[in-house]
């Protein structure tokens, strides 16, 4: 078994408002900044697991992302994995 | 004939809820602990507002999980009545029992207010006290209450007469001014605003009496 780091990044999808995204926005500009066109808050989580090979810790994610993580009537995610990878020794 | 309340870490509103079906209509009302799994000696169950589990990740994420819920779904399927209020409403539709999903209010403030409702639909026995398009005043207590859905399930909720209360004035930014939802069949109804808040004379509205008493029809 290997220990696998991913993060999974959930975000509204395009055709949901971000009324939150738009608060932060409108602050950029009382920052100074100008030229901020969009901006939209997601969540990032990050995970380890222990899964054989990194397709296993692949499926597994894919399944709790789309059943906990995000709602999919809502939200996106998507998936990178960290390049650090502990080998677990039973 | 009895009512379960379904009580998790966080619920708020489910003495509310028992003060209403069994201080105000008389109606024997018991707590059940959200790892219960035995929902046979309950005639209807209610899930109250709150914030279960803290609310964390999104509202009604974690408890859709919880031991009960599967048995809920049994319940369901055999004609049980469910009526999910505001985080139950929430909760109804991360289990899947309801379609769409509850978000962030457009203005991003937790309203606390009364809320005038039409009545849209009178398919299920919910709404058997009123004629399409009374006019009923109810509390809303929410920050997350943007009812959303894609516009083929708009179109299906429509179809199928679920949608069973409206805003006048639309609160949250919800699509369609939607309030509450039915299932197809009728026999679950998730919504936002909180009639068990309303059932007490002493209150000065009795608007949500209606609805609560036909938990048991």
């Amino acid at each position: 078994m290997s220990l696998f780091k991913a993060r999974v990044f959930v975000h509204l999808r395009p055709s949901v408002l971000d009324p939150a995204g738009e608060a932060t926005r409108s602050a950029t500009k009382r920052l100074g900044i100008d030229g901020v066109t969009q901006l939209r808050i997601g969540k990032s989580i990050e995970l380890e697991i222990e899964a054989a090979n990194q397709e296993e810790a692949r499926s597994k994610i894919e399944l709790m992302s789309d059943r906990l993580l995000a709602n999919p009537v809502i939200e996106d995610w998507s998936l990178e994995f960290k390049d650090e990878q502990k080998t677990l020794i039973n | 004939m009895n009512i379960g309340i379904i009580v998790f870490p966080g619920s708020n509103c489910d003495r509310d809820v028992r003060w209403a079906t069994e201080g105000c209509l008389g109606i024997p009302t018991s707590f059940l602990w959200h790892e219960t799994t035995d929902l046979n000696s309950y005639d209807a169950i209610v899930i109250p507002g709150g914030f279960s589990y803290g609310d964390y990740l999104r509202c009604g994420a974690i408890a859709r999980f919880a031991p009960v819920l599967n048995s809920l779904i049994s319940f369901v399927d055999k004609g049980g009545k469910v009526l999910g209020i505001c985080n139950g409403f929430q909760i109804l539709t991360e289990l899947g029992l309801l379609h769409g999903a509850l978000t962030r209010n457009k203005n991003l403030h937790f309203i606390c207010d009364r809320a005038n409702l039409s009545i849209e639909s009178t398919k299920s026995s919910w709404m058997k006290n009123y004629k399409k398009h009374d006019s009923i005043s109810l509390p809303i207590a929410h920050g997350e209450g943007r009812y959303q859905c894609s516009n083929d399930i708009l179109k299906k909720l429509q179809d199928d007469d679920s949608i069973a209360l409206r805003y006048a004035h639309n609160p949250n930014g919800s699509i369609n001014d939607i309030a509450g939802i039915t299932n197809k069949k009728g026999n679950v109804l998730g919504m936002m605003p909180h009639p068990e808040r309303a059932c007490d004379d002493a209150l000065g509205n009795i608007d949500g009496k209606s609805i609560l008493s036909t938990l048991l029809s």
